[in-house]
């Protein structure tokens, strides 16, 4: 196992400055897609129109995967062994850091596609910036990143600016999902020690930044689609450090639970 | 959704190719289902481009046309273009 490992370290290219507020940082990445991309699986076999139901589980596999690199590259950093398997099946709920948007219940379909709008237009400029500025396997990983979050994001905003476009249903439908979730975007672009160490290494966009290139893609989305930008004076925040809605805890005891059942199976 | 309508899906594997016929998908306009199709069959094999159209402005020839229509003209020689050869290394003609 160990061998494996050396023969293919993920995280020499990581200067030895920020390998530990990188560390930290693959956690908000792969967990944010990781259970992001669960809450989406959800959605197999449920999806409103068989093309849909596919396309939806497109975007969870780009998800998982994405999840499975950036947790593998994690795992090497922390150097105890763990696998990402480990880290995605044997953490418990205090130990997961990501953004609460992405552990909401998956409501209907409204809700579930402007969530994912919300996450791609924030998703797309951070992968961005991580592609061209970090060195060696994050690099790749956040190139492949890019690529898929730019067709998700495409998807998305064209589902957004039907619900605003639709009926009065599906637009009251699109305004209550926004209204829902808006408080819950801020956390995306919260200061703390480890965002602010990486962004001063060049290594991921500064959140005002980050949060400037949001904000444009969302209000010309939600401009064309007719829908307000909810305003909100306290964003909900403390899941980047363990403190997350009593939602997470139910999905990963439905995610973990084979991985649990039979530790170490293999098939 | 339930005023979608079917669209025939059209995708081109190689460069130069021929856009070939892949399935349906049902959609409620030439976007969704340009994204209706690349998610249902792009997934698995990887083309360069996908065309998709309205099955509605696809005419085809009806089942009794088969004699008229298809029989080989076996016995007009002429209508094969097999008296040339191609050049070596010119495929997909």
């Amino acid at each position: 196992m160990s061998e494996t490992i050396q023969a293919a370290d993920l995280t020499r290219d990581i200067p030895a400055e920020i390998r530990e507020p990188f560390g930290a940082y693959l956690l908000y990445l792969g967990d944010d897609a990781l259970v992001l991309g669960h809450r989406l699986s959800e959605w197999c076999g449920h999806g409103p129109t068989l093309e849909e139901d596919i396309a939806l589980a497109n975007i969870a596999l780009d998800l998982v995967g994405r999840s499975d690199a950036l947790l593998r590259v994690a795992a090497q950093l922390e150097g105890k062994g763990r696998s990402e398997d480990d880290l995605a099946f044997f953490r418990d709920a205090t130990e997961f850091r990501n953004a609460a948007l992405v552990e909401l219940p998956r409501g209907d379909f409204a809700f579930t596609i402007v969530r994912q709008f919300l996450y791609d237009a924030y998703a797309l400029p951070l992968y961005t910036h991580i592609a061209a500025n970090a060195t060696g396997a994050l690099s790749g990983i956040a190139a492949k990143a890019v690529k898929e979050t730019t067709y998700h994001l495409r998807h998305t905003a064209e589902w957004v600016r039907r619900f605003g476009g639709g009926t009065a249903e599906s637009k009251r439908r699109a305004q209550d999902a926004l209204d829902e979730l808006w408080r819950y975007t801020g956390e995306l672009f919260d200061e703390d020690a480890v965002t602010v160490a990486l962004a001063g290494a060049q290594w991921i966009p500064n959140p005002s930044v980050l949060r400037a290139a949001w904000s444009e893609t969302v209000e010309r989305v939600l401009d064309e689609a007719d829908l307000a930008a909810p305003a909100v004076k306290h964003h909900f925040t403390g899941a980047r450090s363990g403190r997350h809605t009593e939602h997470l805890g139910h999905l990963l005891s439905e995610m973990q639970i084979v991985a649990r059942s039979h530790p170490g199976a293999s098939w | 959704m339930t005023d979608t309508v079917l669209y025939e899906v059209f995708l081109q594997l190689k460069q130069g190719g021929a856009h070939e016929h892949a399935g349906s998908v049902r959609a409620t306009d030439d976007e969704m289902a340009l994204q209706n199709a690349r998610d249902v069959y792009a997934r698995r094999f990887h083309p360069l481009s996908i065309w998709v159209v309205r099955s509605e402005n696809i005419t085809g020839s009806a089942p009794g046309d088969t004699g008229p229509f298809f029989d080989p003209g076996d016995d007009k020689p002429y209508r094969h273009p097999s008296f040339y050869t191609v050049p070596r290394g010119v495929r997909d003609v």
